[in-house]
């Protein structure tokens, strides 16, 4: 059992309040940034997609996990932030420029998409973003003039200062620090005021009303701040494809980002890290499992997506708390090793259930 | 000051035809405790949520301290000082205590976007002051056993009290409580009545409370008014309410 003994009040709120959290941490970030020099040049790419997977992860999960909004829609915000990326390069706006640009341009669309979600909330709001992602594809497949219509259109290789960081060795590093900025700011951020209003809404928008918070504005801020980020995703996203077109962004992948967030845990960047983790390397799993597999099985079409369901599935079924509440409860057990009860993290109904909690 | 703190002038709720409030007249002098006591259908948390401004009154005033708050919008109402608990409590479920007696300070503001996502000094000072601030909310209710508990796990008495402790967060001027007892057990009620005693003489907030435990009412409310059909029955003592006739009749039936 760990005891903290703080003396301030700032040791509380600490990112990385113990000794063994800068251990861990330190050795996670030597690894990533080792990894280039062992692995191969096809797994290095991989990473870096699935890098770029985590921050579109983040972004999501500050709107769903954070403010309680969900969102079928968030390949739209990849999308425009690719294609915005894309078209900047085109115009001869150097990289550094253009990927934050490209955030900004996103974040202004997830502004306008915000604006319905002041009036609807849960399915609806899911099928309003639904439908404007269906509307985005349409507009990209359209805008011949920008987009390259249903042709696509190809991404100019990446540069920093002059010098080229298209080769995936160095685009991993880039991904990694793009990755770990947008982890830094959202962290910051879930801690500090905005974050608590974020929950605020999430949970009882009569309370936040009463304390003061400004319902309207968060619920449309917190759309802009998930869509700019998405966004900057979205632009990584634009160099690890290399050629835009329209079926890049389907419903597919919004449902993917949707998995990765429910997958990880509810309201934790932890869980959409880990989620975007295990819902990237799920298809990898699953190649590998092919060849285990006898012939007939392997070669049953839809297997991936049935891996998908499954693992979805037992989460929902077993850890509704997501990767993140497993890796809370490990630690616990680690922590507390021979005391651990099996029924720390169960929840009591300590209480009349009154009509509105669940 | 001169005049009361809070002023219901002529105020009138409609819902269509169905007049929840009628020409409600009522008025709360600053330090005093005043318990809204009613049968079900009176209009007591109607007229709470049309102070607070989750209802449009459909007409007359309303006067915080001489202004007119009828038409303000409803998130500037905690800013002015004005602090709420209610009937089924609504309390961030999903977060911890802390967390939300720290939002309970949200009107005294968290720093600019930019200082929160760079967490600056400046931003860490002013989160520790904020903490300070709701430590001595947490000592005054007792809650320190709590702190770090999600509000989830919490028993029902310890919520409510977490509400209350969240509204005085806020450092409101004035304090209403939607039925601050019900469900609670009497030692948790004799509790409330020694807080809201304290919360009146020790950090001077006037107090409104809606309540149907009348001997919670007779040991704390200084002036208990009574409602029935959105209308004000009798007011004064709590000993004059309870044997006004009309009072009587409202609640028996004639």
């Amino acid at each position: 059992m760990r005891f903290d003994y703080h003396t301030r009040y700032r040791q509380g709120f600490a990112l990385l309040r113990h000794p063994s959290d800068w251990l861990a941490y330190g050795l996670l970030a030597v690894v990533l940034l080792a990894l280039p020099f062992f692995a191969s040049t096809y797994l290095i790419g991989e990473l870096g997609y699935v890098l770029i997977l985590c921050i579109a992860a983040m972004g999501l999960m500050a709107l769903t996990g954070f403010t309680g909004q969900v969102s079928l829609g968030h390949a739209s915000f990849v999308a425009i932030g690719a294609y915005a990326h894309a078209w900047l390069l085109a115009q001869g706006v150097p990289f550094v420029l253009a990927l934050p640009l490209a955030g900004v341009i996103s974040a202004e669309a997830g502004l306008v998409v915000g604006i319905p979600a002041i009036r609807v909330s849960g399915l609806y709001l899911a099928m309003v973003t639904l439908a404007f992602s269906i509307v985005v594809e349409q507009v990209i497949g359209m805008w011949r003039g920008v987009t390259g219509g249903f042709m696509g259109m190809l991404v100019e290789t990446p540069r920093i200062f002059g010098v080229s960081v298209g080769a995936p060795k160095y685009f991993y590093y880039v991904c990694l620090f793009v990755a770990v900025l947008v982890l830094l700011a959202l962290a910051n951020l879930m801690r500090s005021g905005i974050g608590r209003a974020f929950t605020g809404v999430r949970d009882s928008e009569a309370a936040a009303y009463a304390l003061g918070i400004e319902v309207k504005r968060v619920k449309v801020g917190a759309f802009g701040l998930s869509a700019g980020i998405t966004g900057l995703a979205g632009a990584l996203m634009a160099h690890h494809i290399g050629y835009l077109t329209p079926d890049a962004f389907t419903l597919l992948l919004s449902l993917d980002l949707v998995l990765m967030v429910v997958i990880g845990g509810m309201g934790s960047l932890r869980g959409a890290i880990l989620g975007a983790v295990l819902i990237s390397f799920l298809p990898k799993g699953v190649a590998l499992l092919k060849s285990a597999l006898p012939d007939a099985m392997a070669r049953q079409s839809g297997l991936e997506i049935f891996v998908a369901g499954l693992v979805l599935a037992l989460f929902v079924l077993f850890e509704p708390m997501g990767l993140n509440g497993r890796w809370l409860k490990l630690r616990a057990l680690f922590e507390s090793f021979p005391l651990y009860r099996r029924d720390t993290f169960r929840r009591q109904k300590t209480y009349m259930k009154s009509e509105r909690s669940r | 000051m001169t005049g009361p703190l809070l002023e219901l002038d002529k105020v009138a709720l409609h819902f269509g035809g169905l007049a929840a409030i009628s020409d409600l007249s009522i008025s709360v002098n600053a330090g005093e405790v005043l318990a809204v006591i009613g049968p079900n259908g009176a209009g007591k948390t109607s007229m709470l949520n049309l102070v607070t401004r989750v209802f449009e009154a459909t007409k007359g005033r309303i006067l915080f301290k001489g202004q007119d708050i009828a038409r303000a919008p409803r998130s500037k109402i905690a800013h002015l000082g004005i602090a709420r608990t209610f009937q089924n409590i609504e309390l961030f479920d999903a977060a911890s205590v802390l967390d939300n007696l720290l939002l309970g300070r949200h009107r005294f503001g968290a720093g600019a976007w930019w200082q929160q996502v760079l967490r600056t000094p400046g931003l860490t000072r002013r989160e520790e002051d904020h903490r300070a601030k709701v430590e001595t909310v947490i000592e005054f209710l007792d809650l320190s056993a709590w702190r770090n508990a999600q509000v989830a796990s919490l028993p029902y008495g310890v919520r409510k009290v977490v509400e209350l402790g969240r509204a005085l967060c806020s450092e409101p001027e004035i304090l209403f409580l939607d039925e601050p007892a019900s469900g609670l057990n009497p030692e948790e009620t004799r509790d409330l009545a020694f807080w809201i005693d304290d919360i009146r003489s020790d950090l001077g907030i006037t107090v409104v409370m809606i309540e149907h435990d009348m001997s919670l009412v007779s040991a704390v409310a200084d002036r208990v008014v009574c409602m029935a059909q959105g209308r004000v029955l009798a007011q004064g003592t709590s000993a004059e309410v309870q044997a006004h006739p009309d009072v009587i009749s409202a609640y028996l039936g004639t």
